[in-house]
């Protein structure tokens, strides 16, 4: 029980003195930098000062839109965006169903080796991605070297230089690197599962199947569920480091994510300002996205998501 | 529904009955049988680039070159290790990426640690404004190239500081603190309080102790982010003193073939002549890079996985 000591107003004040500085190191960290959005509303230079920079107004939105060879530019990033967030979220259900065939293996040892393997590639950087790519893929790579060898290929596969199927590749890394690792919450969710619901299955006569299909999948629902939404909520956000390390002359055209996209345009090309715009109109989707899919969690069923 | 017996009875009978079950549906050793052999074919495509880099480097290079190492090493030896440290500036990332890591590491979790227990304080003015003012940062950024921009305006370019200060209040850490000190028993706190202890000495002298297995936790976490930390160097860092491994690494990746001339032409200067077999490649370089840059996650990750595994599920369950 609480004295009137522990609950004085000096003291609580005092308490919140104590977190100020780092709720000042996070003012600055994460909140100043949508102080940057002001570039997107100058005609900003480098190395001219933002403060002498003219003011154009909506005049980078407008020239998004302003004629077809824009329009197509801008089309074709949305399209690679849709493409590769698209294919993660068609195969959102892998995880579960590898967690599912994961637990109905019964050698422990097998399984939690199984286990530590497949969760591993989540902790190696994307660069590091790329590097093992590189090793095993590139034209003197050891995949190629093995064609060669057993003469299934004369002049080596340009499997990283190709502009095709770039948005499956792209995939199939993002799901190397992750696999194994999103599986674990539905790991955890099944070991959760009371014991029994599995034991009144096999009294009616259940099939392995059967359980698997009227047991353990609907209780994983819930959390295929949550993490979909949240899937959906990030949709325009495939972060840079992917695409960046991946991208090269060849795959440019269908690589380029909005991430990337925004990136090159101001790092490469130096429009800082069009850049800026671009980044402001996808944080603000993404912000209604998110109070969308967290309405819609509501409506079906009566809890938020975040 | 057979629910009201006892819990070691239902277990036992299920495993028994599923035992008898396997024993006679072929249909299900069938199932059996594909996922044992699809989960040992993924977990190949999930070992193997890793098992063969590092045979690679550990075998003679011109073998290497050719193809001819694919299972095991051949001509073992440990040249290529010694090579790479003399490439100029390896050596010094290697520095600043442990260096980041070490220090951003303890920076992080002394203040997970410190606000995950402030945060728990009900009494605290505007605690529960304050948290959300912290965790909505997890949901929403202004975009890279803002953010860039931003922290060239506060001079955080070519800093050694821009690796450090925008991690230390990690929202997610946080939550995962919370929710750990929620679940130890509040009398402790109390108790101290009554004792006359301030707020500072109950967290050193009570929640630090006891919050040691989630504290864990975070420091893999954070430690594992900041050794991986690429986009930071690449927006922020032109000085090539202040480059991470991974930024050497991705750099090797497009040009080692003029840093494999390089180290060749430095041993062909030295007493001994580099055989074929220890001369150094376009590809030895980049994969012995490749290795010392993976190595530390290599070695760490077997023995911590459990704390990963951990983070994770607390933070699903209260984030």
């Amino acid at each position: 029980m609480p004295g009137p000591k522990y609950s004085t107003g000096s003291r609580s004040v005092s308490k919140f003195l104590y977190i100020l500085p780092f709720m000042i190191l996070l003012a600055v960290f994460a909140y100043y930098p949508l102080y940057g959005w002001v570039y997107a509303f100058f005609d900003y230079m480098p190395p001219i000062p933002l403060s002498e920079s003219p003011f154009v107004g909506f005049k980078w939105f407008h020239s998004l839109v302003e004629n077809q060879v824009k329009i197509d530019q801008l089309l074709q990033v949305v399209k690679n965006t849709f493409g590769i967030s698209g294919l993660g979220i068609l195969f959102s259900w892998l995880p579960m169903i590898f967690a599912i065939f994961l637990t109905e293996i019964k050698a422990v040892r097998f399984r939690k080796f199984i286990q530590t393997v497949t969760t591993l590639p989540n902790f190696i950087s994307w660069v590091l991605v790329y590097s093992l790519a590189f090793t095993m893929f590139s034209s003197e790579g050891i995949v190629n070297g093995f064609l060669h060898q057993i003469g299934l290929a004369d002049s080596p596969i340009l499997f990283l230089q190709s502009s095709e199927h770039v948005w499956i590749t792209q995939w199939v890394w993002v799901t190397w690197k992750t696999l194994g690792w999103s599986a674990i919450l539905y790991i955890a969710a099944i070991m959760g599962i009371d014991e029994s619901l599995y034991e009144a299955a096999y009294v009616d006569g259940a099939t392995r199947m059967q359980v698997i299909r009227h047991v353990v999948l609907p209780s994983m629902l819930p959390t295929y569920f949550v993490l979909l939404m949240l899937q959906i909520a990030s949709f325009l956000n495939n972060g840079l480091e992917q695409y960046f390390v991946f991208q090269n002359a060849f795959n440019k055209e269908s690589i380029q994510v909005l991430d990337l996209y925004v990136y090159n345009l101001a790092m490469g090309g130096g429009s800082y300002s069009v850049s800026v715009a671009i980044s402001m109109l996808k944080s603000l989707i993404s912000v209604v996205l998110l109070f969308s899919v967290n309405g819609l969690s509501k409506l079906l069923r009566g809890e938020g998501i975040v | 529904m057979s629910g009201m017996g006892t819990e070691t009875a239902a277990k036992s009978s299920r495993r028994l009955s599923k035992k008898n079950r396997m024993q006679v549906s072929t249909a299900d050793k069938l199932i059996s049988i594909t996922i044992y052999v699809l989960f040992s074919l993924f977990t190949f495509v999930c070992i193997y680039p890793f098992y063969s880099i590092i045979i690679n480097t550990i075998s003679a290079n011109d073998l290497s070159a050719k193809g001819e190492v694919i299972f095991l090493p051949k001509q073992i030896h440990f040249q290529n290790y010694i090579d790479v440290f003399k490439i100029p500036g390896l050596w010094n990332a290697f520095v600043i990426s442990l260096g980041r890591t070490v220090i951003g590491t303890l920076l992080t979790v002394g203040a997970s640690a410190f606000l995950g227990f402030m945060f728990s304080q009900d009494d605290m003015w505007g605690r529960k404004f304050w948290y959300r003012f912290t965790i909505i940062t997890m949901f929403f950024n202004a975009g890279i190239i803002p953010w860039y921009l931003t922290m060239r305006s506060l001079h955080l370019t070519n800093s050694f500081l821009a690796y450090i200060l925008p991690s230390i209040v990690a929202p997610f850490f946080i939550i995962l603190v919370k929710t750990f000190v929620e679940s130890t028993p509040k009398e402790l706190q109390q108790a101290a309080s009554i004792d006359g202890a301030g707020t500072m000495t109950i967290f050193f002298k009570i929640i630090l102790p006891i919050s040691k297995p989630i504290l864990a936790t975070v420091a893999i976490f954070s430690a594992v982010n900041q050794w991986n930390s690429f986009q930071d160097t690449l927006l922020l860092v032109t000085d090539n003193k202040l480059y991470s491994l991974q930024f050497i690494l991705y750099n090797y990746i497009n040009q080692a073939s003029s840093l494999s001339t390089m180290v060749n032409l430095q041993n062909a200067g030295s007493t001994a002549m580099a055989s074929l077999a220890t001369k150094q490649t376009t590809t030895s370089i980049r994969m012995t890079v490749t290795i010392i840059v993976v190595a530390p996650i290599l070695l760490v990750y077997p023995f911590f996985q459990r704390f990963f595994v951990k983070g994770i599920i607390i933070g699903a369950v209260k984030g």
